[in-house]
């Protein structure tokens, strides 16, 4: 994309820290999130759901609901306009469980009362005979042939293998290991809402926290039997996403309690109901086996990985593929097999969150280079910096990396960070234990760890991926005002502050607003992937190009000066754009083929205090180098990086949704543990801008990177404070404390199919 | 139950189920949606309010026992559009994302600086720890708090 | 369900005695949390935050703790022990602090109670009150097992005593969180060098807050071995037998914050610190 310089340069627009227009909203209060919405006659929805991992259902009893106080409608599958069934990717989940039950929370019946606590009285009323089955909650013991299955097509989600070079490839050094992740949930702040009101045609208006529009319009229509004519979407104020929106939660059973009531119905979920409602980060398997010369150069990377897809698919295809296509890292690998797996299990389902299946293998691949640099000897920066991608180079799906590949400098700028004040400190509330009071320098050693790490911008493997944008130039009393409309979802990252610097770049004029993305325009496409700078970014540039060459003509027609926009914007300018990035091709059985648009690095350097004796850790930095093309709002961009880290660092020391036989046992935040003011060390940021030239700007996309290796590279400093294992995340006290490090209970040879796998004795 | 209270200055009257928490009161009986509900349990800091001068969290505080208390919520701080100097200091290092946690923020903010004008980084973090951010990392919060500190105490 | 805002002591006790199933409020930082996940409808609450008598604290050689002593003023104010204090602080958030109180502590009674291991080590006394008048209880006496206690359900928590027992003692607690956590396990160390006692109280660790008696007499021999009066550190044997005694005492269960095997290990650290670190203030 070319990059003509705009004559005139106008405040606020691209590479300025611009103010968010939502931030003084946000602020004072007054921005309206999905919980906050309110109708006159407005119901509340409540949903029941399955206690069981897995059963029959044998009867539903709604008499004695039905006869409550305040209850104007509950709905079970027997209810239900159609049998359809939605899905991400597969449509493979039932809008209410019919015959049988697969998780614990799955939704059974809705109910809409007109109060809240009515609702969800009533909803308890109702009276389920389950029929409990053995559950599967062990994803290698789901893929085994003996196993029982779960869904009709069997137990397998997708099957990915990545098959590059000679995969047999031997070399002079070989380091194994093998790793797991447990299950981390996106606990975006605001709940799932979303308030549906009946329109008078019969279709049905739903205003609603979510990642992407017409994904979930293309959902939600066919399972209320409607045409999508009559299924008109706005886009609510949404609390946080992180994936955990992208798909369909509360979306379908609010527009069915309000079809079936003719109220408008709102549903909010609690924060119990969060951690059953929407799916969480796959937890992971891994087993690795990197091979080098003496020298240090890679000569193999195989690994088998499985991903726990839980009871439905979600978008667990494309969650395993990355795994698989970027199992390897930023890192030149002549030869490679990887053979990644995801399964359809009892426990919850798992879907989208923020590093989408590179944030798994990074930990594996990261602990890896770690080994292999212990094992010849090597500084592990050094190892890295000489296995670096560069550009042109292939990545083990054979694509070479494009326009920008920074590797070796992200690195190497990373590790060049100035390190904290060397002094371990004496205060407890600057030690690991924090405010708990239980070290006053006892036991602390301090750690220091890298990891790098890559991923995929956009959508890969053949999707049409797009974006549409109008952008509407006119003029008022107070002069040009520009009008950009998208359904891009705003959901925190601050693409609405992005569109807008586009526009007044491209148009020159300073008053720009984004109006609220609905269902009106074309899919934006998700607020996932770190795409939207990258597509809708793209779009807006696109259609503002398109009004600029109109508004050209007119001067030239005119015989006017192109700045004389009095007189040429008489009439409005409108245009709308359709914005695709270059095709990608789908994936073959080897996946060797060019099924990326572009990719993002970042290395994360930590420095950690353990306090060795009870296990605890304080991180007391964390400094980053990250590739982001170009800096299109440089304080938006380092609040992603930021945000991001603190995610990893979540993952690396303390969250994890505990599983016991497929049910949560700490659905709550007092037991969620996310990371506080007095968990989060001070991060210090390198943006590295090689503009790629496919973006807009040359502006690649920044919010996955930061929580890929920021993982690896805490769990790394671990290590190095300890000399502990620490194969799994979250680290857990007992780890540092016992050493003990965690085994999967299978035996399997790195690269071979997991269906494959033997039982440890 | 119907309950009487002070609202940000106002003489307000509720309609307080009894199970109901002042946050649900506040925001679904008095309409004012500016303290969030993201947890329920205190853990979060999202529902901040001042109640008789002391920062709480509105869902841990019964809606029915909060009659003829005072409480002063996040609306109470700005002025039309004019931004309360801890708002503005918010909105100006960047450090609202999605916002959820916005609100609790200014609030727990504007009770530490109350008491302490000029906290250190420490004590910064000590005071915040009660409220979750999950988009910023925290990084841009404190610096908020800082410049809200000059702002206000350091002219 | 019915709400009553009470003033006085009298009328809590009043209610208390004449009307079934009355839940007492205090901070509401627990009862709230069990209302607003729907795990309990309480048919009539009575809120005693506004009870100013209970809001009093003295200090004269005997400490009384009025049951709505807040958090907060534990920490602002010279409450007569340094490990409240401390016990005090490891939450964090000055929401909790400002809502939370002793007495809300003893009346839920749980387990991993910030103050309570402190009170047991301290041999507070909880004071109850009826219609038929006032009864103390050693807090010993007083918790009966997780979220049980010997209160009858006509009587009110007013306060806690205990005898000021100087400044060698501290608290601590294992989480995996820096602030706002929920302990693993926690260890309240008291040595009353006028008095010559010692006194460990152990939380998250078993049904009800454990005294460790075992690592109480260790210690206190080791006192009468060096002098009660005067500040020395023990030996690093001394402290990890005492640490290992402590832990002994534990009967602690596997549960989402942590194991059986790091409860034992945590605390036998904890008690060798806590020694060490208490063992050299005068």
């Amino acid at each position: 994309m070319s990059t003509a310089a705009p004559r005139t340069r106008i405040r606020g627009g691209v590479g300025e820290s611009v103010e968010r227009p939502d931030s003084a909203p946000k602020a004072k209060g007054e921005f309206q999130y999905g919980s906050d919405l309110r109708r006159e006659g407005m119901l509340f929805g409540a949903t029941l759901r399955s206690p069981h991992p897995y059963a029959r259902i044998a009867g539903i009893d709604t008499a004695a609901a039905k006869k409550m106080s305040g209850v104007k409608a509950i709905i079970t599958a027997s209810d239900l306009p159609t049998r359809e069934l939605f899905g991400l990717m597969k449509l493979d989940q039932p809008v209410l469980a019919s015959g049988k039950v697969r998780y614990v929370g799955e939704p059974v019946a809705i109910v809409a009362a007109e109060t809240a606590e009515e609702a969800r009285v009533a909803a308890r009323a109702i009276t389920v005979r389950y029929e409990p089955l053995s559950p599967i909650t062990d994803p290698v013991a789901a893929l085994q042939p003996d196993a029982a299955q779960l869904h009709r097509r069997g137990n397998v989600i997708e099957d990915v293998l990545v098959e590059h070079g000679d995969p047999d490839a031997r070399a002079d050094v070989v380091v194994d290991g093998e790793y797991e992740l447990g299950m981390q949930d996106q606990a975006a702040l605001g709940p799932e809402a979303g308030l549906a009101i009946p329109r008078q045609d019969g279709g049905v208006e739903l205003h609603i926290a979510t990642q992407w529009l017409h994904e979930d319009l293309r959902q939600i229509a066919p399972c209320l039997g409607l045409p999508e004519s009559k299924v008109h979407l706005v886009l609510a104020g949404v609390g946080g996403a992180f994936g955990a929106r992208e798909d369909v939660t509360l979306q379908i059973h609010t527009c069915l309690l309000a079809l079936a009531t003719k109220r408008p119905v709102r549903m909010t979920y609690g924060r119990e109901e969060s951690f059953y409602g929407h799916v969480h980060r796959h937890p992971a398997k891994l087993w690795y086996t990197h091979g080098a010369t003496k020298k240090g150069e890679l000569v193999f990377v195989r690994a088998t990985i499985v991903l726990d897809g839980g009871a439905y698919a979600s978008s667990s295809p494309a969650v395993v593929a990355n795994a698989a296509c970027f199992g390897a890292g930023p890192y030149r690998v002549p030869n490679a097999r990887i053979h990644a797996v995801g399964a359809y299990t009892n426990n919850p389902p798992t879907g989208a969150m923020r590093g989408f299946g590179a944030v798994q293998s990074c930990f594996a691949y990261e602990a890896q280079m770690d080994k292999l640099a212990a094992a010849l000897d090597i500084d592990p920066v050094e190892l890295r910096e000489r296995n670096a991608l560069r550009n042109g180079d292939a990545i083990i799906t054979s694509q070479p990396v494009e326009g920008s590949a920074p590797v070796a400098d992200v690195i190497r700028r990373c590790a060049d960070i100035a390190m904290p004040n060397g002094e371990i400190p004496t205060e407890p509330i600057a030690l690991p234990g924090g405010l708990g009071n239980l070290t006053h320098g006892e036991g602390v050693r301090r750690g220091v760890g890298y990891a790098a790490g890559m991923k995929n911008v956009c959508y890969s493997h053949g999707f049409d991926d797009f974006s549409t944008a109008r952008v509407r130039l006119a003029r008022d009393v107070r002069g040009p005002i520009a009008h950009v409309h998208t359904a891009a979802a705003e959901v925190g990252q601050g693409i609405v502050t992005v569109c807008a610097q586009i526009a007044r770049t491209e148009l020159g004029v300073e008053r720009v607003e984004v109006d609220r993305p609905d269902t009106t325009i074309g899919s934006a496409g998700s607020s996932s992937a770190s795409r939207q700078t990258w597509m809708t970014g793209g779009a807006v540039l696109a259609a503002c190009r398109e009004v600029k060459a109109e508004l050209l003509a007119r001067a030239r027609k005119a015989g006017r000066s192109p700045d004389d926009l009095g007189a040429l914007l008489e009439e409005p300018i409108d245009r709308t754009v359709t914005h695709r990035h270059r095709d990608t091709e789908p994936r073959d059985a080897k996946t060797q083929n060019q099924g990326h648009v572009a990719f993002l690095f970042a290395a994360h350097r930590a420095v950690v205090d353990v306090d060795v004796d009870t296990g605890l850790v304080k991180v007391v930095q964390v400094a980053t180098a990250q590739d982001v093309g170009k800096a299109i709002n440089p304080v938006s961009v380092v609040g992603q990086i930021e945000g991001g880290i603190a995610q990893g660092l979540g993952l690396a020391v303390m969250e994890e949704v505990l599983l016991r036989d497929g049910l949560v046992r700490n659905a709550s935040f007092t037991d969620y543990l996310l990371p506080t003011t007095l968990d989060m060390p001070p991060v210090v940021t390198v943006l590295i801008e090689h503009p790629h030239p496919d973006a807009p700007y040359g502006a690649k996309g920044v919010g996955e990177p930061p929580t890929i290796s920021s993982t690896p590279a805490i769990v790394a400093a671990i290590r190095a404070a300890t000399g502990r294992e620490l194969n799994r995340v979250p680290v857990r006290p007992d780890d540092i404390v016992f050493g003990a490090p965690y085994r999967s209970g299978w035996r399997i040879t790195p690269g071979d199919d997991p269906r494959r796998a033997v039982r440890a004795s | 139950m119907r309950i009487k209270l002070t609202v940000n200055g106002d003489e307000r009257e509720a309609e307080a189920a009894d199970h109901e928490s002042l946050l649900t009161v506040l925001r679904e009986s008095l309409g004012l949606a500016g303290s969030k509900n993201a947890c329920e349990q205190g853990e979060c800091g999202s529902c901040s309010v001042l109640m008789d001068g002391e920062l709480v969290c509105a869902c841990l505080v019964l809606g029915a026992a909060a009659a003829g208390r005072r409480v002063q919520t996040v609306e109470s701080l700005s002025d039309g559009d004019r931004l309360h100097p801890i708002q503005r200091a918010f909105v100006d290092a960047g450090a609202v994302q999605c916002g959820f946690c916005t609100p609790g923020l200014v609030v727990a903010t504007y009770s530490l600086l109350k008491r302490n004008p000029e906290p250190s980084e420490q004590e910064v973090r000590e005071a915040l720890s009660g409220n979750i951010c999950r988009c910023t990392g925290y990084g841009k919060i404190l610096e908020a708090v800082d410049r809200a500190s000059s702002a206000m105490y350091r002219r | 369900m019915s709400v009553h805002i009470s003033r006085h002591v009298d009328d809590v006790l009043d209610n208390l005695s004449t009307r079934k199933d009355v839940t007492i409020l205090a901070g509401g930082t627990d009862l709230l949390v069990e209302i607003n996940f729907g795990r309990i409808r309480p048919s009539n609450i009575v809120a005693i935050d506004r009870v100013d008598e209970l809001k009093d604290h003295s200090r004269n050689g005997h400490i009384r703790m009025g049951a709505l002593v807040t958090y907060t003023r534990m920490l602002e104010t010279d409450v007569g022990s340094p490990a409240l204090q401390e016990a005090a602080r490891t939450i964090g958030s000055p929401q909790i602090r400002n809502a939370a109180t002793i007495g809300g502590n003893l009346g839920t009674c749980s387990p991993a109670g910030d103050t309570l291991p402190v009170l047991a080590a301290l041999e507070a006394t909880v004071v109850l009150r009826s219609k038929g008048g006032e009864r103390r209880v050693a807090f010993g006496d007083f918790m009966t097992g997780p979220k049980k206690s010997v209160r009858r359900p006509d009587e009110l928590i007013v306060a806690a005593e205990w005898e000021d027992a100087g400044e060698a003692q501290t608290y601590m607690f294992a989480a995996t969180r820096n602030a706002m956590a929920i302990s693993i396990s926690g260890l309240a160390l008291v040595v009353d060098r006028a008095r010559r006692r010692v006194g460990v109280g152990l939380g998250s660790c078993g049904p009800t807050i454990i005294r460790a008696t075992d690592a109480e007499r260790f210690a206190a021999g080791l006192f009468d071995e060096t002098g009660w009066d005067r500040p020395a550190r023990p030996s690093d044997a001394a402290a990890r037998e005492f640490g290992r005694l402590a832990a002994g005492a534990a009967k602690p269960i596997d549960d989402v914050r942590g194991t059986v095997a790091y409860r034992r290990h945590v605390l036998a650290v904890m008690g060798a610190r806590a020694l060490a670190r208490v063992a050299v203030v005068p």
